[in-house]
């Protein structure tokens, strides 16, 4: 059993450091429906690398920036029409994906297995990504946790202090989306916002600091993958699905509680 | 010596004029309130010292420098009512805010005192480790006061810093913002700064009307009243 999943274990702990850092900062700063968005769009990067025939990471990670970045833009330019657009980049970005995939010779199945995904079929290359994009994450938030708590409470006043506040959300999104990359092949692209927010959600209801969201969030998200992975196994159903099922419960549960 | 110097302030947005004409000069220490309707541009000065806004035309200087140029010296407290209470952050982490600064990613020794004398003086140290969530409408307001107090600001500039308050909270804070040893800029809706020491007023609605001296003197500034307020303070306070 262990061979058959100790990838999809790895996979869980290196995506629950992600979980645990940009799970909990997509919670506080409200950006669910962002990351919905780049999750969404990334599909144009995987449509455009089957076009290409290059490298899925490197092209989905290139695409997914230039997503983070306009809606970076985006939300700083035009804050009342914020969701609408961010709405316009989550489809426009999917059909980028689907127009090339038609254009693409021969069935892409592969290119569905994307978007709900499949922890099971993990492979060593998926991981040394993921270890890499954690590396980035974990030093991003050791020089940048108090920035990123600010920015979270009031952007306005990190500006007076002299800090750009544009480039830091925009670098957090940009974060997002290399998270995003690292998950799909795991998550898939449909699921991926309830594993990055359920966690998180959990967890600010029980801290009161956000270091101590961040570490509970990391926990739970493990937890609900390994669950997951186990019960999936034995009863030979979709892994990620019960992943988001078991957390989903956790949530309703969670809310049950004052 | 000047602190605030403001010449001939012009701000237009699309194609209505939001200020026209502002000048008012403040020196080191003094205190002004800056009252009017909404919409007449309070908001928006506030926001052109703050740096945030750049006017049409004009001047203005704090300290000799432009407002962008001296945001270090600058604390600024936005209203409570802004924020969300969701945030798990406690007082201490939101008044160490205030020693952020553009190089410096990590809070050390002296900014940890700095923050628990701030909190002392405040008389909140005991609410230290609390949750924003639980605290009261004027507690979130001295925290955020502490927040800008923390930054050892030359120039203090508050946003309704008495809204969505108890009475007794609004006084405690009023009298608080009365014993600052700063200059102090105090925007607000709430005519009871009128009566407190404040060495300014300015009526901004699309004009700034500028009265000097200390605190509303009635019957003595019955014509400031009459002329100027008429709409904004009722018979409240001018006994008009």
């Amino acid at each position: 059993m262990w061979d058959l999943i100790s990838n999809s274990v790895y996979a869980s702990i290196l995506l629950s450091i992600a979980i645990a850092i940009i799970g909990s900062l997509i919670v506080i700063n409200k950006t669910t429906a962002i990351t919905g968005s780049i999750a969404h769009g990334s599909f144009g990067g995987i449509g455009l690398a089957m076009f290409l025939g290059s490298s899925i990471i490197l092209t989905t990670s290139a695409f997914t920036i230039v997503l983070a970045i306009i809606l970076a833009f985006i939300t700083i330019k035009f804050p009342h029409r914020k969701d609408s657009l961010i709405g316009v980049i989550w489809a426009v970005g999917m059909s980028i994906g689907i127009i090339f995939l038609s254009l693409t010779p021969g069935y892409q199945s592969d290119a569905l297995s994307y978007l709900f995904g499949n922890i099971l079929l993990v492979e060593n290359k998926d991981l040394i990504f993921m270890g890499i994009i954690d590396s980035l994450i974990l030093i991003s938030i050791i020089f940048l946790y108090n920035r990123f708590l600010a920015m979270s409470y009031d952007r306005e006043f990190l500006t007076l202090r002299g800090i750009n506040a544009n480039m830091l959300y925009t670098y957090f999104l940009i974060l997002t989306s290399l998270t995003i990359v690292m998950s799909v092949r795991a998550i898939g692209i449909i699921l991926i916002l309830a594993l990055f927010t359920i966690p998180a959600l959990i967890a600010e209801r029980f801290t009161k600091k956000f270091f101590s969201m961040m570490i509970v969030s990391g926990i739970l998200g493990l937890v609900f993958m390994v669950g997951g992975i186990i019960i999936s196994f034995y009863y030979d159903i979709s892994p990620t699905p019960t992943i988001v099922i078991i957390a989903g419960v956790a949530l309703i549960l969670s809310l049950l509680k004052k | 010596m000047t602190a605030v110097e403001v010449k001939n302030l012009y701000f237009k947005y699309e194609k209505e004029w939001i200020l026209e004409d502002i000048n008012f000069t403040l020196k080191d220490k003094e205190f002004m309130a800056i009252i009017g309707p909404n919409g007449g541009g309070k908001t928006t000065l506030l926001k052109i010292l703050l740096g945030f806004l750049n006017p049409n035309k004009g001047e203005i200087k704090i300290y000799s420098k432009s407002p962008k140029e001296s945001r270090e010296i600058i604390g600024y407290v936005p209203q409570h009512t802004n924020f969300s209470l969701d945030l798990p952050i406690t007082v201490f982490d939101i008044v160490l805010q205030g020693r952020l600064k553009k190089r410096k990613f990590f809070y050390n020794q002296k900014d940890k005192q700095k923050a628990n004398e701030v909190l002392e003086n405040l008389k909140i140290k005991n609410l230290k480790n609390k949750k924003i969530k639980d605290l009261s409408g004027g507690q979130r307001q001295k925290v955020l006061i502490a927040r800008a107090l923390v930054s050892e600001p030359k120039l203090l500039i508050m946003d309704e810093p008495t809204s969505a308050i108890d009475p007794s909270g609004q006084k405690e804070i009023l009298d608080l913002i009365e014993s600052f040893n700063v200059t102090r800029i105090v925007v607000s809706h709430d005519i009871k700064i009128l009566l407190r020491n404040v060495d300014k007023i300015a009526y901004i609605h699309k004009k700034a009307t500028i009265h000097e001296g200390p605190k509303l003197n009635i019957p003595k500034d019955k014509h400031f009243c009459e002329v100027e307020l008429i709409d904004f303070l009722k018979d409240e306070n001018c006994g008009i």
